[in-house]
């Protein structure tokens, strides 16, 4: 379709991104990277909605819509989390998870 | 199209303007009167709580992504009420001088939170689905942060972001699989098309993950005690009340409606997080001191519970996972309600905190245990009835292992419950919390929960209209 790029090419991609995000979430500790491993996945699924539509439904446009919410959606969650790493900033002068551990089992 | 079809999301607007006019009235109140805002949300909300009882009309909006049927109206009604008992709950806790420059913010933000449930309960596809979901859930991080000078709190915040971020993009990777499956966000058309394939099976379990994050279901519960433990109390008892009932409702609507025809599929899987859910989220509240702590793993392990209600498919399935919440709401708030007014007059926050509390306090404590009770399943009381419909739903679908195993853990609920009821009544303790009395709208918030308890316990009609009306609603 797109210069003759097969649809398991993208969704090999998307998959990728998908897990370096869920590894990155799960090593990294630093809150910021955390936040960055999560836009990952969000992106990752968003290559995957509008490579379904295009390859294998081209006649309406659900999956692009919703990738577009997505974007939108994500911005919101992103500022809303910084908002509270600046918060943990403030109450403990660091943000690596290893400070932010005052509850546990 | 129709202006007047609006009519049919009558609860999301009411609540938009609810929560717009508490914005414009913080604007025009000057420093030293901020906290009549507390009277006039409370009043308010009770006024929107009360419309929505009143009856109307059901279908359709925008094409079928917007849904209204007489079981999501009630859902909304039940989720409606729930709140307006937190916020009957938190007067006195926003009274507190510490508080008096953010009530607006905790009034609008619960107020987002619930308009974002009551999409995600009315939805008819993926996409209204997914936006409420985040619109229950974003505000939420922030409402949990709100002793912004304590670092649990904070703490309690960041956890609850992280952790629902990577949930519901785990989710929307699975809502991606399905779209590439079916070629459809509508739930009526991914209902006819949906079939047992590995790509439909792999979205599901990524689905599965997400909405398990959401609920608290065992391998995905580490931020809850967290969570629960960090945030304010009035916060908390939202968050495990209503936030968790919405979660439920939407999973089990979802379930029923949209995976109907893939039931082979899922039911393992929800076989056995429910006996992990249940077993696990015992054990750990077994060996809690602080009381949210404690309160939480219970909320866990009735989550397992409800897992028990999908597995019974069908109407009496639904009739028992909503009878459930709606008795839920009202034991799990008592008990919160307990805890928080505890909390605002003295501070104590842990069990052993609470030995000798019968001597000073002994209506309060009577109000806890019957609260206790009903969460661990004591016969006359409301939560029997919530547990016994949920298991014989369950065992009308033939899992009586899974029964019995529920059954088991019913009982080793029991033991913790009454540990608490333990420290109340019998423990001797030489300087018991002093006796005190909490705010007039404490009082009114708990005799609604006590009163929920009873008429839902003992007024066998609630059941009788529940059932009727997800019989509507399935067929």
């Amino acid at each position: 379709m797109i210069q003759g790029i097969p649809l398991e090419h993208f969704l090999v991609v998307s998959t990728i991104m998908f897990f370096i995000g869920v590894c990155g979430f799960i090593i990294r500790r630093n809150l910021i990277t955390m936040l960055m491993a999560i836009e990952l996945i969000l992106n990752s699924v968003n290559i995957n909605f509008v490579v379904f539509n295009r390859y294998l439904y081209p006649d309406q446009l659900q999956g692009q819509f919703f990738s577009l919410f997505i974007v939108g959606i994500a911005a919101a969650e992103a500022s809303v989390a910084i908002a509270l790493i600046i918060n943990i900033y403030r109450n403990v002068k660091n943000i690596e998870v290893e400070n932010v551990n005052e509850m546990k089992f | 199209m129709d202006l007047g079809q609006f009519i049919l999301m009558r609860h999301e607007l009411l609540l938009t303007v609810a929560a717009l006019a508490i914005l414009v009235a913080e604007i025009f109140t000057s420093e030293k009167n901020k906290s009549k805002l507390i009277n006039f949300a409370l009043v308010l909300f009770a006024l929107v709580t009360f419309i929505g009882f009143i009856p109307g009309e059901t279908g359709n909006l925008f094409g079928g992504s917007f849904q209204s049927s007489q079981l999501t109206v009630f859902m909304k009604n039940v989720l409606n009420l729930a709140v307006l008992i937190v916020f009957l709950q938190a007067e006195g806790w926003l009274r507190k001088p510490e508080n008096a420059d953010k009530i607006s913010e905790y009034f609008i933000l619960t107020l987002s939170t619930l308009i974002g449930m009551n999409f995600m309960v009315s939805a008819g596809d993926f996409l209204i689905f997914y936006i409420g979901l985040e619109t229950a859930t974003i505000p939420i991080a922030g409402l949990a942060a709100f002793d912004k000078y304590k670092s649990e709190s904070a703490e309690a915040g960041i956890k609850l972001i992280l952790s629902s971020a990577l949930s519901s993009g785990i989710l929307l990777f699975g809502l991606s699989m399905i779209y590439g499956a079916t070629g459809s966000i509508y739930f009526a058309d991914i209902a006819t098309k949906v079939a047992p394939n590995a790509l439909i099976a792999l979205g599901f379990v990524f689905f599965v993950s997400g909405m398990g994050f959401k609920i608290s279901l065992v391998p995905f519960h580490f931020w809850t005690a967290d969570v629960y433990e960090g945030a304010p109390i009035n916060v908390t008892s939202y968050l495990s009340v209503v936030s968790k009932g919405a979660a439920a409702f939407i999973f089990t609507i979802v379930l029923f409606t949209v995976f109907k025809n893939i039931v082979e599929l899922w039911k393992p899987m929800i076989y056995t997080l429910a006996i992990a859910t249940m077993t696990i989220g015992n054990l750990f509240a077994m060996r809690q001191n602080n009381i949210k702590r404690f309160l939480a793993f219970s909320s866990i392990a009735q989550a397992g519970f409800i897992l028990l209600g999908i597995l019974g498919a069908g109407e009496l399935g639904m009739t028992a996972i909503v009878y459930f919440v709606l008795v839920y709401v009202f034991t799990n708030l008592g008990a919160f309600g307990v805890v928080a007014a505890i909390h605002n007059a003295s501070g104590v926050e842990t069990i052993s905190g609470y030995n000798g509390l019968y001597q000073t306090n002994p209506k309060l404590s009577w109000l806890m245990t019957i609260s206790l009770f009903s969460l661990a399943g004591i016969p006359p009381i409301a939560g029997f009835f919530g547990k016994f419909f949920l298991f014989t739903a369950a065992a009308g679908s033939g899992y009586y292992i899974l029964v019995l195993i529920a059954v088991l853990n019913a009982t080793i609920s029991l033991y913790y419950y009454l540990l608490v009821i333990k420290a109340i009544f019998i423990e001797k303790n030489e300087q018991p919390i002093p006796e005190f009395r909490s705010s007039n709208s404490m009082r009114i918030a708990l005799v609604m929960c006590i009163t929920g308890v009873l008429v839902t316990g003992f007024a066998s009609g609630v059941f009788e209209y529940i059932r009727s009306i997800s019989k509507l609603f399935l067929n």
